[in-house]
């Protein structure tokens, strides 16, 4: 890890806590274009509730379209949010510090849009209550805890709480330097969500603990959702998904994309945040090489699911895969895919130079979510659409313009979300740059004497 | 008699540490000042003792109860309405297993929050508290003492004999 910059507390509070305090440009005009793809959405939904689903392009027997390629897509990118900050936790990995309170944040944008897309799929949404509570107490009948479609929001709602109980327990030392840099109403609010913090040692003992307790029990979640998500298709009979394979296979792909999302996420950061103190080419490498290994995982599943397939020797399920081979337009959507998941980042990625590159490392994040959005639909639509034996049953899905500025307005509304938060709370820890500060060199601190931390050599390294 | 605080600020972890130096040569021990500061340091810093906490029993705790709720919803509501769907038994136990994994880590991420707020002694009524200063979040070190009035002198000259870049007495 190369030097960090010398930065004393003050300085510390303000480079990180300058967006909480001032309304600066950049920040406006990061946040319109979010905004602006966010109405266009609400504008989408409310004509979709007003005229109703047929002006999708969902019809029978692909009942499912964009929005649920959409949920998947949004719960996968949520996944590596967490993961990468409970992993880099667990490991104490010293350049979590500036990556963790971003990811998480992540985490919980991207399940709640998720989240949003099967309420529009249900076409009248406020029936949605139904099927959420029990349906009707006085004939006794309960969702059935044996259907994948109770497993998925449970699920997702645990994740969701353990993901915003996470975020929030680790903001409360860094409401109190907000509470203490502010003057009236604010200081009164963030007086009252900092709830006394005063930094004492037993409080600082906690929060490390928190951090590391807190991470072993939501990495099994973060496995068991997707999991799950993928069961909603495993579990079903339609041929393809109905596959083994499924669960390894969308938990792999969601840390490639999710990862992908952080990468994206961190450049972002630091040209609207002006961060370049504290995310530096370090970072990128670091995720960079960490992408090498989950996207070569990635491809193993992605050729693992067609010896699944061709193995049954089953004619429906060739048929589905010879679908997604050699059918347009599913043809080029999996050249596409691969390309840019695999054969385009992964060469630039093994060179040291592009791994330290931000803006490439940038560009090359976006097209390996580009692929793996096309890859949910991949495996989603030419399975639910394939030819049935009855004809009137044969159609193709061909998504609406409504339908598609809905999956558009999801990123707008993730990335006006983090924006937002960030306009309310620091996106990189300050404490915890603080904390990285004291930790900078080996030094007798007070009465001991502690470590200073790994850093790695400065060597140009082989690959 | 009442106790009374007196709070001792440091520019830095060296002087805070010489101050809490001083405060235990003039007999006061570590559970008679509290030390504040605005990011971790190693424990054991400023001389001062941090006493277990019982995180981990709420965290179990939490997964016990999260388990046997999960337990009795699904076997409840399944044996409430029995209805057999594609052949699968009413109580499946694999099934069920996947709810009761969920409602057992959910409750338990609960009360490992629940646990770190209660341990941690938030939230405090009247906040920060009086002798708390901001200072301490610009990466000053605050010494906390609160011992009986009769002692309060020792403690501010201990403390200014420290270092400290300012002493501040509890407001009356």
């Amino acid at each position: 890890m190369q030097d960090r910059p010398v930065l004393t507390a003050s300085q510390i509070n303000d480079e990180l806590l300058w967006p909480v305090f001032e309304l600066r440009r950049r920040h406006v005009l990061a946040f319109l274009p979010p905004f602006i793809l966010v109405m266009a959405g609400a504008v989408a939904v409310t004509i979709l509730i007003w005229q109703g689903l047929w002006i999708t392009g969902l019809q029978r027997p692909a009942f499912w379209g964009f929005f649920i390629v959409n949920f998947v897509f949004w719960i996968g990118v949520s996944h590596a949010g967490t993961m990468i900050s409970s992993i880099l936790r667990l490991t104490q990995a010293e350049w979590k510090r500036p990556i963790t309170r971003a990811a998480e944040v992540m985490t919980v944008f991207a399940l709640v849009t998720s989240l949003i897309h099967p309420v529009i799929h249900a076409g009248r949404p406020w029936r949605i209550i139904y099927w959420l509570l029990p349906y009707d107490f006085t004939r006794g009948i309960w969702p059935d805890v044996r259907s994948p479609l109770v497993w998925d929001p449970v699920a997702i709602t645990t994740y969701l709480t353990g993901s915003i109980l996470f975020v929030f327990t680790a903001l409360i030392p860094d409401f109190a330097i907000i509470r203490d840099q502010s003057t009236g109403m604010r200081r009164t609010i963030y007086g009252a969500l900092a709830m006394g913090w005063r930094g004492t040692p037993r409080q600082w003992q906690l929060q490390g603990i928190f951090g590391i307790l807190m991470s072993a029990l939501i990495l099994p979640v973060f496995v068991s959702v997707h999991s799950i998500v993928s069961w909603d298709f495993a579990a079903s009979v339609v041929p393809a998904w109905h596959v083994t394979v499924y669960a390894p296979y969308f938990v792999i792909g969601a840390v490639h994309s999710g990862v992908s999302m952080v990468l994206t996420l961190m450049a972002f950061m630091r040209w609207i945040f002006k961060l370049e103190n504290f995310i530096w080419e370090d970072h990128f490498d670091a995720v960079g090489r960490l992408l090498i290994f989950i996207a070569t995982a990635w491809l193993f599943f992605f050729f693992l699911d067609f010896a699944f397939s061709f193995y049954t020797r089953e004619e429906q399920e060739i048929a589905v895969m010879e679908r997604r081979l050699l059918e347009w337009p599913f043809n080029a959507i999996t050249i596409i895919m691969v390309m840019t998941s695999y054969v385009i980042p992964i060469p630039l990625w093994l060179n040291r130079k592009v791994r330290r590159n931000i803006a490439l490392m940038f560009w090359t994040s976006i097209l390996v979510n580009i692929g793996m959005w096309l890859e949910r639909f991949f495996l989603i639509i030419p399975a639910i659409e394939r030819k049935q034996e009855l004809t009137f049953l044969w159609a193709n899905y061909v998504p609406s313009l409504t339908e598609s500025v809905i999956v558009l307005a999801s990123f707008g509304m993730v990335a006006m979300l983090l924006i937002i938060f960030a306009k309310l709370v620091p996106l990189v820890p300050a404490w915890e740059q603080k904390e990285g500060q004291v930790f900078r060199s080996e030094v007798q601190i007070g009465e001991v004497t502690v470590p200073a931390i790994v850093r790695e050599s400065e060597e140009p390294r082989a690959w | 008699m009442a106790n009374q605080s007196v709070l001792g600020l440091y520019e830095n972890a060296d002087t805070a540490a010489e101050g809490a130096r001083n405060l235990r040569a003039a007999g006061f021990t570590s559970d008679d000042y509290e030390v504040m500061t605005g990011n971790p340091y190693p424990e054991g810093a400023f001389g001062e003792h941090v006493k277990k906490n019982k995180l981990f029993r709420f965290s179990l705790f939490g997964g016990f109860i999260g388990f046997i709720t999960a337990f009795l919803f699904v076997f409840a509501t399944q044996t409430a309405f029995p209805l057999v769907t594609g052949g699968k038994p009413i109580l499946a136990i694999p099934a069920s297993m996947i709810i009761m994994y969920e409602f057992t880590l959910l409750v338990a991420m609960i009360f490992t929050v629940i646990g770190v707020i209660f341990e941690s002694r938030l939230p405090r009524p009247g906040g920060a508290g009086p002798l708390y200063d901001a200072r301490i979040t610009l990466g000053y070190i605050g010494l906390l003492v609160t011992v009986d009035q009769e002692r309060i002198g020792n403690a501010q000259q201990a403390l200014q004999s420290g270092g400290a870049e300012e002493v501040i007495n509890e407001p009356a």
